[in-house]
């Protein structure tokens, strides 16, 4: 598939002199839902704000759809739509017509009906005739994500769209996301939660201080860098790991009745074999087994505390 | 690629929107403080002068009057229009749609000017209940209100660009533009002024708006009509530069 979005060499240093981006290279798929994890300040905000023309770029280039961000700022713009990480809104406006707005604002011929559908997949249809500071927290930001939807982009950023939000909401907004991946809208999305990306993802880049440390699909992601464990459950309580074991790299918990072995999926053996005749060997009576995969943010504590 | 089209007229309405929300406080403000001014100024002391350039002072004013709240309209109405956005931070969205500062200007400043002949074109009614008044050249006064609308209206989104708290959004309005409208004729005559003060007034660039509107009026004026259309085009001028270099090099806006 073809990059709708490339990132070539992009840094940004904002007038305070902070270096927020450090040469980013990133290509994203027509389609694809990309979720950015990072820290606080990691460049997150301030990648999306140059992809979308907030801020400007102080070397390299991004191209949307083909069109570059600079140069054909028209083109690349009218394919983008931007759910801001704050809630910024014309508060004394109608919902309806903050929307409608936006959609004039990029060009769009003026379509009410288009405009009342897309509240109505955010369930904003009872609200369309309420001023916007009427809302709660979060129909506000559903507000945004329909301004954003407005002018029908086929790139759209969500930046950090589910912070501050109850978990039936969360999952209401997954699958507007999942809905618009459907219709063919590439989606990314930056988050702290886990498991959102986890949830929702194809793939999953990790940016750290202005650096992307690595995008990958999710599963493979997840396979190859995974640790899996193997918990066994002992008969008899065990003090000591048997030193005919100590190969392993394994663990007793729970008081020494359960045995934790940690390895790589990576590799081609596991060893599960081999260490169950070896504990059979050493007399350590097992009455139950489980294997246990590492999630996603084991892996994005761990890429970010080694970028430390 | 043409221009955005869609895009101005959207933020024309958007604004346009708010002018009529709050329509009620827009109107009352100016047409009160015009009578105001049409009983102190016209009635009080009026009575006291006869003529001036041959009208009754009450009708004299007329221009002037218009000319002060046009002026003080146009520039607060359009500096608030884009630092409000900013404040709020929904300029976000003008930053990331496909629209130029051309389109953003026209729309913001257009509003603005819109919203400002409305209250000139109040004022002129309300001061109809007061004075005669007859006007010369019509279409020179619509031109040259509406002139004075835009360029006012471009100084006003200059501020409001420029502004980074209310404070400083209403400080230039009042430090600025109203001691040179009070300054530049509005309820006087430059030729009633002592010599001296007539050479400094020269230097009065709103001297000039005045005295154009109020040849408009009454077909006599304090410098050349000439002189005035010059003078509000190189106001003109400097605004449209002035905002042009600040789109260009994204001053106090893109980061
Ligand atoms: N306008 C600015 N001027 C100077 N520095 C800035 C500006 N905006 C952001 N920064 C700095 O750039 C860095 C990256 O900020 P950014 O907002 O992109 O982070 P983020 O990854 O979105 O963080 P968060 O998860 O908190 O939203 C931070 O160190 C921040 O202080
Ligand atoms: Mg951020």
């Amino acid at each position: 598939m073809a990059a709708i979005v490339s990132v070539k060499n992009l840094r940004k240093t904002y007038d305070t002199g902070f270096e927020a981006l450090k040469s980013v290279n990133l290509d994203i798929e027509e389609g694809e839902i990309l979720a950015l994890l990072g820290p606080n300040g990691a460049g997150k905000t301030t990648l999306i704000s140059t992809i979308c023309g907030i801020t400007v770029p102080t070397s390299g280039t991004v191209s949307v759809g083909g069109f570059d961000t600079v140069l054909e700022y028209r083109q690349a713009r009218s394919l983008i739509g931007l759910v801001p990480q704050e809630i910024n809104l014309e508060p004394f406006e109608t919902v309806q017509n903050t929307v409608a707005f936006s959609r004039g604002l990029f060009g769009k011929p003026r379509d009410d009906a288009k405009v009342a559908a897309i509240l109505k997949s955010l369930s904003l249809d009872d609200k369309a005739k309420s001023k916007v500071k009427e809302l709660s927290g979060g129909m506000k930001r559903r507000v945004l994500i329909a301004k954003a939807l407005a002018h029908e982009p086929r790139v759209l950023f969500l930046d950090e769209p589910t912070a501050g939000v109850d978990v039936e909401l969360r999952r209401d907004m997954w699958n507007v996301v999942a809905d618009l991946k459907a219709t063919g809208v590439t989606i990314i999305l930056t988050t702290h939660y886990i498991e959102e990306a986890e949830a929702i993802a194809d793939r999953v880049g990790v940016i750290s201080k202005g650096q992307i440390l690595l995008v990958q699909d999710k599963a493979e992601l997840m396979s190859q860098m995974g640790k899996k464990q193997l918990r066994v459950d002992l008969a008899e309580r065990a003090t000591t790991i048997p030193s005919s074991l100590s190969d392993y790299d394994l663990a007793l918990e729970k008081d020494g009745t359960v045995l934790v072995y940690t390895y790589d999926t990576r590799h081609e053996r596991t060893g599960i074999r081999r260490l169950l005749n070896e504990m059979n060997d050493a007399g350590l009576v097992m009455t139950d087994l489980q294997t246990q995969q590492s999630s996603l943010e084991d892996i994005f504590v761990g890429l970010v505390k080694d970028d430390a | 690629m043409a221009m955005n089209l869609t895009a101005i007229k959207s933020i024309y309405r958007f604004e346009m929107a708010r002018f009529f929300r709050t329509i009620t406080q827009s109107l009352v403000s100016p047409v009160l403080s015009t009578s105001l001014y049409f009983v102190v100024f016209g009635t009080a002391i009026g009575s006291r002068i006869d003529t001036v350039e041959g009208v009754s002072y009450g009708a004299f004013i007329v221009p002037g009057l218009i000319m002060l709240s046009v002026m003080t309209q146009s520039t607060s109405n359009a500096s608030f229009g884009i630092y409000f956005p900013k404040f709020i931070g929904t300029i976000y969205e003008l930053l990331s749609a496909p629209v130029n500062f051309i389109e953003i200007t026209i729309g913001y400043v257009g509003a603005a000017a819109t919203k400002a002949l409305f209250i000139g074109a109040i004022i002129f009614i309300t001061a109809f209940f007061f004075v005669d008044i007859q006007v010369a050249h019509p279409v020179w006064m619509v031109a040259f209100l509406v002139m004075t609308c835009v360029s006012f209206a471009l100084l006003g989104f200059i501020i409001g660009i420029w502004a980074g708290n209310f404070e400083q959004l209403q400080l230039i309005p009042l430090l600025i533009i109203t001691p040179l409208v009070f300054l530049g004729g509005s309820f006087y005559s430059v030729t009633m002024l002592p010599p001296v003060w007539q050479t400094i007034t020269m230097f009065n660039p709103v001297v000039y708006l005045i005295s154009g509107f109020r040849w408009a009026f009454f077909d006599a004026a304090d410098v050349p009509v000439g002189l005035s259309l010059l003078a509000i085009s190189l106001f003109m001028g400097a605004c449209l530069t002035a905002i042009w270099w600040i789109f260009s090099t994204g001053w106090r806006i893109r980061q």
